[in-house]
């Protein structure tokens, strides 16, 4: 009665490849990373350079962290999109899914208005000092906490997290009022727009090292917990009632596992936009290549991730330097294609 | 032959005079404005109810002492102040096409690509598509409004003030920021005004040179480390902007910030510096006086 195709993993397990299918995807990942971290670290506006010792300070100040905030942005996608699939055993899921990326889209809009109110009368009286700070800290923290807010707010109205196809349609009716909300805005304040559109095509530009700093915190908490509860997306796998008969409290692991994909949602678009694409295509990268319970498919979905949304931002860099190609119309583009030759590739096997 | 030489004279001379009569009631010919897609307008008579969907062509008509022949504007129109009272009529992709038909224009100034175009003008409005983007194209847009309004040659001589307004901008500055490498940016993408674009040939003329080449095309997205290469002399950016520098990772060493040697300027003000309309002079002025403010910083 259920139908295989939209439960990809019994469809995987049924295959029973061997494991070794998963560690060689993780080192081929793993080497595919570590290149591109070089690669990060010697483009730059002069187009490609590999005197590392000549460029350090550029390398240090701009290439590194902007390298590394890149695979990190992408690892909290991947991780996200991961948790999001399993949790509603749709492969279709992406992070963005409960309204977490209208509710960062509304926060940025809002701050990005208020920036534009404070430009004309206010802000000189108020300073550039204090309009740095409100920009600055407020861009970053009110992505955060829109996507953290967007996400409550849907769980609020599906009166939480007990039926998945509420929750769902809720989320869906959250990011289409959200949205609408900052249009709303921003036909208001049209000074808004420029800002807001960067926001939604996602940028890899400015990430420094305190942008690191929050990934590497976000996620080395929300990998070992996503981890640490992986047995019950496994359970889950078997349907609602399976996982209930191997003892799974649904309800609290489901909340817990929505706040762990808004933890680490927020953290990547508050940093680097609404990047297109990469949550939903990582888990299936994986999944398309090894068999491997929900441990391993959160850990290689986030090291896809990485590799998905670095290559792009070498791409960005690289394309047309030193001028910058948008980082999330890569992502689309690259995602898009990974999608389509898996698809291809998983046809041609089975006929 | 003859005949019809002489009937075509008599046609000719009845045609001047009658001309003549109507010309001196202020009901010329037919005016003609070819628009920037190369289609010739005609109007019947100087265009007295005007909608503007586009801030330099709502600047433009009043710069040319037409602002109470607007009966409606775009909602990024906001100057001068008299257009703010005006029914705002959406931007560039949104036009509210049934409240501009309502308003009764007889003439609709719009960009050229913006998406209305053909709507309005299937509905039988006279559309003039003009879209400056350099100081070229804008001297030839005050032409073929100044020519709209039945005011042939106030745009040439609204483009020559401006001249006029950009050297003497030039000669308060000083001579010490003459050849100064500028950065200005548009846009925190970031974005920059190159050399290609009407801004780059005001900082042109003013004497500054631009750290962004034409070749990048006039807005060009930036890698933000080809700023920190380029370490340029001067910045120039809305307040927000330039506030905001200092924390892009790497920025914080560049030569201008840490000398102090930078333009940040109000919405407001922005709003002048990025409109290729009739206040480019006035754009000119807004730097000069704030090179001159920063003359210390010069070595």
């Amino acid at each position: 009665m259920a139908m295989p195709a939209v439960t990809p993993v019994p469809d995987a397990i049924a295959r029973r490849r061997v494991p070794a299918d998963a560690a060689m995807l993780a080192w081929g990942l793993a080497l595919a990373l570590l290149l591109l971290i070089a690669a990060g670290f010697s483009v730059g506006s002069e187009g490609w350079s590999f005197d590392w010792a000549g460029d350090a300070r550029l390398i240090e100040q701009i290439r590194a962290p902007r390298t590394i905030g890149a695979a990190l942005g992408g690892a909290l996608l991947g991780l996200a999109g991961a948790i999001a699939q399993g949790l509603f055993r749709n492969p279709l899921a992406d992070p963005y899914l409960l309204g977490s990326a209208a509710g960062a889209g509304l926060g940025v809009t809002l701050v990005l208005a208020a920036a534009g109110l404070l430009g004309t009368a206010a802000g000189a009286s108020i300073g550039a000092a204090a309009a740095t700070m409100g920009l600055r800290v407020g861009l970053v923290g009110a992505a955060f906490a829109g996507a953290l807010a967007g996400v409550a707010l849907t769980l609020l109205l599906a009166r939480g997290a007990g039926r998945p196809m509420v929750l769902l349609l809720a989320g869906v009716v959250v990011g289409v009022m959200l949205g609408a909300l900052s249009d709303l805005l921003i036909s208001f304040s049209p000074q808004a727009l420029r800002g807001r559109q960067l926001f939604l095509l996602g940028t890899t530009a400015f990430l420094g090292w305190p942008n690191v700093l929050v990934m590497v915190l976000v996620l080395g908490l929300v990998l070992p917990l996503s981890v640490a509860l992986s047995r019950a997306l496994d359970a889950l796998v078997l349907g609602e009632a399976g996982a209930i008969s191997l003892g799974v409290d649904l309800g609290r692991v489901r909340l817990l596992l929505v706040a762990l994909m808004a933890l680490a949602t927020g953290a990547a678009v508050a940093q680097a936009g609404l990047v297109a694409f990469v949550g939903l295509v990582a888990p299936h990268l994986v999944r398309r290549w090894a068999v491997v319970a929900h441990a391993g498919l959160l850990a290689l979905a986030s090291l896809a991730g990485a590799v998905l949304l670095l290559a792009a931002d070498v791409a960005a860099r690289s394309l047309i330097a030193p001028q910058e190609l948008p980082v999330g119309v890569l992502t689309a583009v690259i995602g898009g294609a990974v999608l389509l030759w898996l698809l291809w590739r998983r046809t041609e096997a089975e006929t | 032959m003859a005949i019809d030489i002489g009937r075509a004279f008599f046609r000719a001379l009845a045609a001047c005079a009658l001309a003549a009569v109507l010309g001196a009631s202020a009901l010329a010919a037919p005016i003609i404005v070819t628009d920037d897609r190369g289609v010739r307008v005609q109007l019947d008579a100087p265009a007295r109810r005007i909608v503007s969907l586009l801030p330099s062509l709502t600047e433009t008509v009043c710069a040319l002492d037409a602002c109470d022949r607007l009966v409606g504007v775009d909602r990024y129109s906001n100057w001068p102040q008299p257009v703010k009272a005006l029914p705002s009529l959406g931007g560039i992709e949104d036009a509210p096409l049934e409240r501009i038909v309502a308003l009764k224009p007889d003439l609709v100034l719009i960009a050229e690509s913006a998406r209305a175009v053909d709507r309005l003008e299937a509905l039988g409005l006279k559309v003039l598509a003009l879209e400056p983007r350099s100081h070229a194209d804008a001297q030839r847009v005050f032409g073929s409004v100044a020519a709209a309004l039945g005011r042939e040659g106030a745009g040439a001589v609204l483009w020559q003030r401006i001249t006029q307004r950009i050297a003497a901008a030039k000669q308060r500055m000083g001579s010490g920021w003459q050849g100064q490498r500028v950065y200005f940016e548009v846009g925190s993408g970031p974005y920059a005004a190159s050399e290609a674009s009407f801004i780059g040939e005001t900082i042109r003329q003013i004497g500054l040179a631009n750290v962004v080449p034409a070749s990048y095309g006039p807005f060009p997205k930036l890698n933000p480390e080809f700023v920190v290469r380029a370490d340029p002399d001067l910045l120039i950016a809305t307040r927000t902007g330039l506030a905001e520098m200092p924390q892009r990772p790497g920025w914080a060493g560049l030569r201008a910030l840490r000398q102090g040697r930078q333009c940040g300027f109000s919405t407001d003000e922005f709003d002048v510096l990025v409109r290729p309309g009739p206040r480019m002079g006035d754009g000119a002025d807004l730097i000069a006086d704030c090179l001159a403010a920063l003359r210390r910083t010069l070595p």
